[in-house]
């Protein structure tokens, strides 16, 4: 039947990536580009080589033993801090398992998304002011959460939207589906960020759906859906800008792709991603560096240099150190702590299981 | 004192909770015009309107996450499964998320939120609308179970659901919507936690939980007239388990017969046997523990085969008189 085929191609053509920087860090969609000053332009810049550096240490950390559970970032900069750099104080973010970046720019200190790392309950203790849930493990449930989020948001009146990453596997739960629609019926404030970083940890974007795009999901909710080239970091940001409109003036969720790549395994239990990305694929998404494109742009408008990259790099690591150390002060934990966190008060059938422990403790 | 059946009285410990509090709402599907499936919420969203009486897409999962996504914000949820049995496609939200938020903000974050459902069989609804799941959750640290068995009880275990700040599962039983009681018209709080002996007796201990609570009311009257004194606890609560009672209660009679709807194999009937013979009243026994559940097989379609598949009045009678040598 033709007319479905051409319902199909007229849908999925309708998703052009959008970009602002090429890869040579030169403007090529100059009426989008968004209305940054010099200042947060380096912000923007600072961060993503910070992060870079955050990264990096990480992994060292991790491989140390001194770090646990990590998620590598490098490759999805401009995705990550580019989404997050549209956000505002008040909005509630509801993050992938890679995506504990965002939320230490949401003001959650380094130490203790280390200490989350770890498994230490210090480290889901998050600051009042850092509405956030922590990194979701569970692949594409945070979708409907978002959902539940805005409803409160708009419930409550409040000029804020629920902000959620997953990556691209996560686009094929139910969860995502359902998410996007419940949300999308009530036109509550939500952004969808799916991170398509090519891999669903081994599985390839292209195995994983018959969709040519993952924006085009949006589609079947009725909501907007846009594929964003996720390298670049200003079309990454213009994108969420204007979601985050769009939700405010209760027009609805949107849908953001961002095309990217991380340059890691999926995550540091194991994961050895030669036995299914090949160099060349690699060299190809190196290329299109975020942090690369970037300075290119930034360094063409002589707003930055390499002493301030090196400083940042320098800032990076001594906060790195000192959130180390003091990750490593936080008290040692102990089992009647996890027993008391469970409820709200302790119920009298946990009691006895409580007194086991204290008198253990007390020995 | 006025009476008011199962149904009305969660309709009202709703609806006088959301008068005084703006933070509580209600998600479900078909719970707007249409008044819920079984009809708890008929005449809600002409008071409260469409945004506090949320009529959702058929998404379970939405529901759940929705209500744990709210919840966060303040909000204080409360979703209606239509069946209980679509807790399956609900679960990721109530397990891995809503049971763990807390210990995993260590400490510091909440869920308040309900989960309202009608759950058990004899309605003809067959082998997926007739299920008593709640073994699964009462299993889940982070949760509380519920499982009201009288419009009073009702009406006062929800108001302390409500007022709970962590994930309860409330289980509504279908057949028993149409009971009445006598139910106040303030509202009132029953804590979560606190068994009630529905009828006092001597010589045998039944532990029932919803609807086999009127089963074994009835098996206490048809023993009684044989001179056997049955006493009965409704444990109302699964988490937190009113354990002292329960022992107390089998300390004095020295039998035991434990009664659910649920499959008999892993129900919770097995966890309340288990904690008697832990604890003190296991030296009272006179005989062995008996639990009375549903047959391992799914519910039948068929009403003779359906009643067969769960504990009737005549097995309860048998069970009683067994532990009794009579």
């Amino acid at each position: 039947m033709t007319i479905l085929k051409h319902v199909l191609e007229s849908v999925e053509n309708q998703f052009e990536t959008f970009q602002i920087l090429n890869e040579d860090g030169k403007i090529v969609n100059k009426a989008d580009m968004p209305e940054l000053s010099d200042e947060e332009l380096k912000e923007l810049m600072r961060r993503m080589v910070y992060t870079r550096v955050l990264d990096q240490r990480s992994i060292a950390l991790n491989r140390q033993g001194r770090l646990g559970f990590y998620a590598p970032t490098a490759g999805q900069e401009a995705s990550q801090l580019g989404s997050h750099f549209a956000l505002e104080k008040e909005d509630y973010l509801l993050p992938g398992y890679r995506d504990v970046p965002q939320l230490i720019w949401q003001g959650l200190p380094l130490h203790q998304a280390f200490l989350w790392s770890r498994g230490h309950f210090a480290g889901g203790q998050f600051p009042e002011d850092v509405r956030a849930l922590f990194p979701q493990i569970i692949i594409g449930a945070q979708y409907v959460q978002a959902a539940g989020v805005a409803l409160g948001i708009k419930k409550r009146g409040k000029q804020a939207v629920a902000v959620t990453w997953t990556g691209d596997g996560g686009t094929s739960q139910g969860d995502f589906y359902e998410g996007m629609n419940f949300a999308g019926a009530y036109k509550a404030p939500a952004i969808f960020i799916a991170q398509n970083n090519g891999f669903a940890i081994s599985v390839p974007r292209e195995k994983q759906s018959s969709a040519k795009t993952l924006a085009q999901k949006a589609i079947a909710a009725g909501i907007e859906g846009i594929q964003v080239d996720g390298m670049d970091v200003l079309a990454v940001y213009a994108a969420t800008k204007h979601a985050r409109n769009r939700a405010i003036n209760g027009e609805g969720p949107t849908l953001i792709e961002t095309l990217t790549y991380r340059y890691g395994p999926h995550t540091m239990s194991g994961d050895d991603p030669t036995r299914y990305r090949s160099d060349e694929l690699n060299s190809e998404w190196e290329k299109k560096d975020p942090l690369i494109r970037f300075r290119k742009f930034l360094e063409g408008k002589k707003l930055w240099s390499e002493e301030e990259e090196a400083k940042v790099i320098e800032d990076a690591k001594n906060d790195i150190k000192e959130a180390i150390k003091k990750a490593d002060q936080a008290p040692k934990q102990k089992v009647t702590d996890l027993i008391g966190f469970m409820y709200e008060e302790l119920p009298v059938n946990l009691q006895a299981q409580m007194e086991e422990y204290q008198a253990k403790e007390s020995k | 004192m006025r009476e008011l059946t199962y149904l009305e009285a969660v309709r009202e410990a709703m609806s006088l909770e959301m008068r005084k509090n703006d933070d509580v709402f209600l998600m479900g599907e078909d719970i707007g015009v249409y008044g819920g499936a079984f009809g708890v919420t008929r005449g809600m969203i002409e008071e409260f309107g469409p945004e506090r009486i949320r009529n959702t897409p058929i998404s379970e999962a939405g529901i759940a996450g929705a209500a744990v996504g709210s919840a966060l914000t303040g909000m204080r949820p409360i979703m209606e499964l239509q069946f209980s049995d679509f807790i399956t496609i609900a679960l990721d939200q109530i397990v891995n998320q809503a049971a763990k938020l807390r210990y995993m903000y260590g400490g510091k974050g909440k869920v308040p939120m309900v989960v309202r459902t009608p759950s058990g069989s004899g309605t003809g609804a067959a082998a997926q609308h007739s299920q008593s799941l709640e073994a699964w959750v009462a299993h889940i640290p982070g949760l509380k179970v519920v499982q009201p068995s009288t419009a009073y009880d009702v009406k006062g275990l929800l108001k302390a659901a409500m007022d709970d700040d962590n994930p309860v599962i409330f289980y509504e039983h279908k057949l028993l919507y149409k009971t009445s009681s006598e139910v106040p018209e303030e509202e009132y709080s029953i804590p979560l936690g606190k068994a009630d002996i529905k009828r006092e007796g001597t010589d045998v201990t039944i532990v029932a939980s919803a609807i086999m609570v009127h089963k074994a009311l009835e098996a206490a009257a048809e023993l009684e007239k044989e001179g056997i004194s049955v006493e009965i606890v409704d444990p109302r609560t699964l988490v937190p388990l009113d354990t002292e009672t329960i022992i107390q209660s089998v300390t004095k009679t020295g039998r035991l017969v434990v009664v659910h709807e649920a499959v008999k194999r892993g129900g919770f009937g097995g966890e309340i046997a288990s904690m008697i013979a832990e604890s003190e009243a296991f030296d009272y026994l006179d005989a062995p523990i008996k639990r009375l559940g549903g047959i391992s097989a799914p519910i039948p379609y068929n009403p003779e085969l359906e009643k067969a598949a769960v504990p009737q009045v005549p097995d309860i009678i048998n069970a009683v008189k067994e532990t009794l040598n009579k």
